[in-house]
């Protein structure tokens, strides 16, 4: 196996390398890349949408499509994750500590859980150490990076940023709040059901923006036609679409990095995790 | 143009659809199924309309956000393209309706996220056919990808999660190559739209990146359409997999890849530098000729109806490339046709043998005895499917068959000819097996055997009997309509 | 051999890439470990990134987000901007998505190692192989 490897490897690598004879020079402006449409984009994307920030004009407004296809790859993982490893048969045997007392109460095969209460603690089957140090500092970050991650979608118009950038950072927040205390905690706090929803709910908000723009007489996604529907400056229309569809990215981001992390950390299970 | 809404209305419907449907499985599963029905109706009739007002008027250049191409996305559907939607969107309504008894008794906890996967890999599939963008096929095809996979490996437990995984490797492999080689192709010419770069490359014809990007697009599609040696994650993937699932992605996703090479080489690298510059179009036909073979042989030793399937689905991919590459107008006709007619016959022949595993729970040929007289209709389905496969008149296969057959004359290729025939024979010995079982039972095996006591042989539910039925009554329409399609949509396309 | 020196001193960043590209797919096919092959299908697919975003950079060029265009809704049509003054910003988006792409495909590929383990117990394909072999003998 390794020499079939070695030969398909040096194959292809061989002919990569013979087509970077005719490649440009790294970092030369006039190259056809560099030519043919860009000089369009970085020229008239500010007057043409009112966004700084080209990369996010380009991806949310001239190519708007491919990115509506990228939050649906995104969605389609989740529901991938979601598909393959849930499992909602019941586990064998859980163990609860009155906290008070601690009396161990054990609920054999089939029994339906405790609903939650702070008397009453769930001991995990495997032993998981208990650190004050990282619980408290993680409890003092985590809503700061939530705020970075709002900053960060808001102001995808003016800096570096964006809807998918801001998710991300969403959903590692609720992550750290995972790995930090334990994953029972992130999955009382959000349920399942919240997170399917939002999962939806983001990819839904920049379908029915698109839908909009196509009732209101344009093609799909085409934000200058939304000025007919609602009272905006119609040198600015643009930009505010663009800030409605990258609100719809987070969101669907950000649910689906927790759903995914959820499933594949408890095996599906949502019980206890890393 | 902003006239026609159905370009878009073909795309959103699924992707909507499926957005609803998971929506609804957190509250009310039992509206998973209406909802993805009305979504693939309504990509049916959107597809419908689309493919009458090409042939109205012309090829349909749609500007997504309204930008103008290259600067944005456009979805350009012409005559090929109409006919591929069309038949995608049937497929995928037809097969929805016969699925679903299956899915409600196999995966009944997960019924609303299975339909809304689904409802993602045909929005997937949809757009690849419709787009006309470079870059934006790679991100259609990486949805259908991830789609799929998660499809696949819903079926039986043992062995699906790996085969799935083998895909995955192989699949990342495949969609890597394709987006690296429209890499170089936008690093020498500087767009990623198909006819801006197909205006821009005559200019850099000689250039060995040009080559190269050529090449690899083509390796890339090629491993994912499972030509020929690089077939090797279908049999395993498309077995394994669930019949509601592998009933979709057997016909669509190879053939769907074939209208890809086909674009690749019409419309953005032009006729003239596939067959003038560069000189591996015979190199190709051989290679299909050893398709052809292989997948025949290797069916031959199955016992399975399944694997026996997946291997015919290699020889077929076989008959596609070749006739494609064949160099004449009556060859790639034969492939174009051959991409409807396959994706057909594909789809009934599991249509058929998902009714058989409704009922009998496997297709292993030694279940199969006496099976015509348990299983009249479904049976008569299976034999038509098999008689399209052989390629007997009237039903369709044989009319894609003859185009390719004088398109191999015509082009010299004799090898060409002569596996086309013995492919043939070898699917007629295939087929004929299985009729041989299943109309003489053995009774000296029936009784005292454990097995035979277990699942019943009766009749599939109408639920499942009347997508068989609509879709062989289309083997035999298609065939006998097959002069009007060519006429109207084939050949104005090909000029 | 002369001439290939200015060559790979020129395009060293495509030398670069393709190396580390053929890295990644040695250890897609080579390895034996479901976890070592997915490490190594994620450096195939971020060499191929590298490889977009080196298409945009232009020497001399900053980030291409336009400079002093807070001030005002109106007063900042006047100022001309040069194409050679910013980085092309179609392959970062480009690469935008490819991102994404990758990271959902690893997301669905672990999901499938994880069932892979639940059933097997084990990692390692040649192992997995001969379990196969027993289970069906």
């Amino acid at each position: 196996m390794k020499f079939v490897a070695f030969l398909i490897v040096s194959l292809c690598g061989g002919l990569l390398l013979y087509a970077t004879a005719d490649l440009p020079a790294w970092g030369d402006p006039n190259s056809p890349a560099s030519s043919h449409l860009s000089p369009h984009y970085i020229e008239k994307a500010l007057e043409e949408t009112d966004v700084p920030n080209l990369v996010t004009a380009v991806l949310a407004d001239y190519r708007g499509y491919d990115t509506m296809f990228e939050t649906a790859v995104v969605f389609c993982a989740g529901l991938a994750c979601l598909l393959l490893l849930r499992d909602y048969s019941r586990r064998e045997g859980s163990f609860y500590r009155h906290i008070p007392t601690g009396v161990v109460i054990h609920f054999k095969n089939n029994a339906k859980s405790m609903p939650a209460s702070r008397e009453f603690e769930h001991m995990d089957k495997e032993w998981v150490p208990y650190d004050l140090i990282m619980k408290t500092v993680c409890r003092i970050l985590i809503p700061f990076i939530q705020l970075y991650a709002l900053y960060v979608v808001a102001h995808g118009d003016f800096s570096p940023g964006g809807g998918f950038q801001g998710g991300v950072i969403f959903g590692s927040s609720l992550i750290l709040l995972a790995i930090s205390y334990n994953l029972r905690t992130v999955v009382q706090r959000i349920r399942e059901r919240a997170l399917g929803f939002l999962c939806a709910l983001g990819i839904l908000i920049y379908t029915g923006i698109g839908v909009l723009c196509m009732i209101a007489g344009g093609n799909f996604l085409d934000y200058g036609k939304l000025a007919e529907i609602f009272p905006v400056d119609p040198g600015h229309v643009r930009a505010l679409g663009m800030v409605g569809v990258e609100i719809g990215v987070g969101i669907t981001v950000m649910a689906v990095m927790v759903v995914i992390y959820v499933n594949i950390a408890s095996e599906g299970r949502h019980d206890e995790g890393l | 143009m902003t006239g026609t809404v159905y370009p878009a209305l073909l795309i959103i419907g699924p992707l909507l659809a499926a957005i609803l449907c998971s929506g609804f499985s957190w509250v009310e599963k039992r509206a998973c199924y209406p909802v993805a029905a009305a979504g693939l109706l309504l990509a049916a009739y959107s597809a419908f309309r689309v493919l009458m007002e090409v042939l109205a008027s012309g090829t349909i250049q749609y500007r997504m956000a309204g930008w103008p191409p290259p600067i944005g996305i456009e979805l350009r559907i012409d005559l090929m393209n109409a006919l591929v939607l069309m038949v995608v969107a049937c497929i995928a309504l037809v097969n929805l309706f016969a699925s679903h008894r299956f899915v409600s008794r196999d995966l009944a906890d997960r019924e609303g996220t299975f339909y809304a996967v689904y409802l993602m890999f045909v929005t997937g599939i949809l757009g690849v056919s419709a787009t006309g963008d470079l870059f934006n096929l790679y991100v259609l095809l990486e949805i259908t990808s991830l789609a799929s996979y998660a499809l696949i490996a819903m079926g039986d437990p043992d062995r699906s999660p790996l085969a799935s995984l083998n895909y995955v490797f192989i699949g990342v492999i495949g969609a890597s190559f394709y987006l690296l080689g429209v890499g170089y192709i936008y690093i020498m010419t500087g767009s990623l739209n198909m006819v801006d770069v197909a205006s821009l490359l005559p200019a850099i014809h000689d250039s060995s990146a040009i080559l190269i990007a050529f090449i690899f697009c083509m390796i890339g599609v090629w491993i994912k359409m499972a030509l020929f040696p690089l077939h090797v994650w279908l049999p395993n993937a498309y077995t394994y997999a669930p019949l509601p699932v592998s009933r979709v992605i057997a016909p669509l996703m190879t053939k769907v890849m074939v209208y890809v090479m086909i674009r690749l080489m019409l419309t953005v690298f032009g006729l003239d530098y596939i067959f003038e510059k560069l000189d591996i179009a015979q190199a190709v036909v051989w290679l299909a000729t050893a398709a052809i073979l292989a997948g025949g042989v290797m069916a031959l030793a199955q016992k399975d109806i399944k694997k026996m399937a997946t291997y015919i689905i290699v020889s077929e991919i076989g008959y596609m490339v070749g006739g494609a590459w064949l160099g004449n107008k009556t060859g790639m006709t034969g492939s174009i046709l051959h991409i409807l007619n396959d994706a057909v016959m594909t789809f009934a022949l599991f249509l058929a043998a998902g009714n058989i595993a409704f009922r009998l729970k496997n297709v292993h040929f030694s279940s199969l005895e006496g099976i015509f007289t348990k299983m009249p209709w479904t049976m008569t389905g299976f034999v038509l499917a098999g008689f399209s496969i052989i390629g007997v008149p009237p039903t369709c296969g044989f009319f894609s068959k003859w185009y390719l057959v004088i398109g191999g004359i015509e082009a010299g290729a004799y090898h060409f000819v002569a596996a086309l025939i013995i492919s043939s024979l070898i699917c007629a010995v295939l087929f004929f097996r299985i009729f041989e079982i299943g109309f003489f039972s053995d009774d000296s095996h029936g009784h005292g055997h454990g097995h035979s006591a277990g699942p019943e042989m009766a009749e599939a539910p109408i639920s499942m009997l009347i997508p068989l039925g609509i879709t062989s009554l289309f083997l035999i329409g298609l065939g006998l309509y097959s002069g009007v399609i060519v006429n109207r949509i084939i050949h104005p396309f090909l000029g | 051999m002369s001439d290939i020196i200015p060559l790979i001193v020129a395009k060293y960043n495509y030398w670069l890439y393709i190396i580390l590209m053929m890295i990644g797919l040695y250890a897609m096919i080579a390895k034996n470990n479901l976890v070592k092959k997915l490490v190594g299908m994620n450096i195939f697919q971020t060499a191929i990134i590298l490889f977009y975003v080196s298409i945009g950079y232009k020497t001399d060029a900053t980030i291409p987000i336009i400079k002093n265009a807070h001030g005002g809704g109106h007063g900042h049509a006047a100022q001309t901007i040069h194409a050679a003054d910013y980085i092309n910003p179609l392959p970062h988006v480009l690469m935008l998505t490819a991102i994404v792409v990758s990271v959902a495909t690893l997301g669905v590929a672990l999901a499938l190692a994880v069932k892979v383990y639940q059933r097997y117990q084990t990692l390692e394909e040649d192992e997995i192989r001969m379990r196969l072999t027993e289970n069906k003998s």
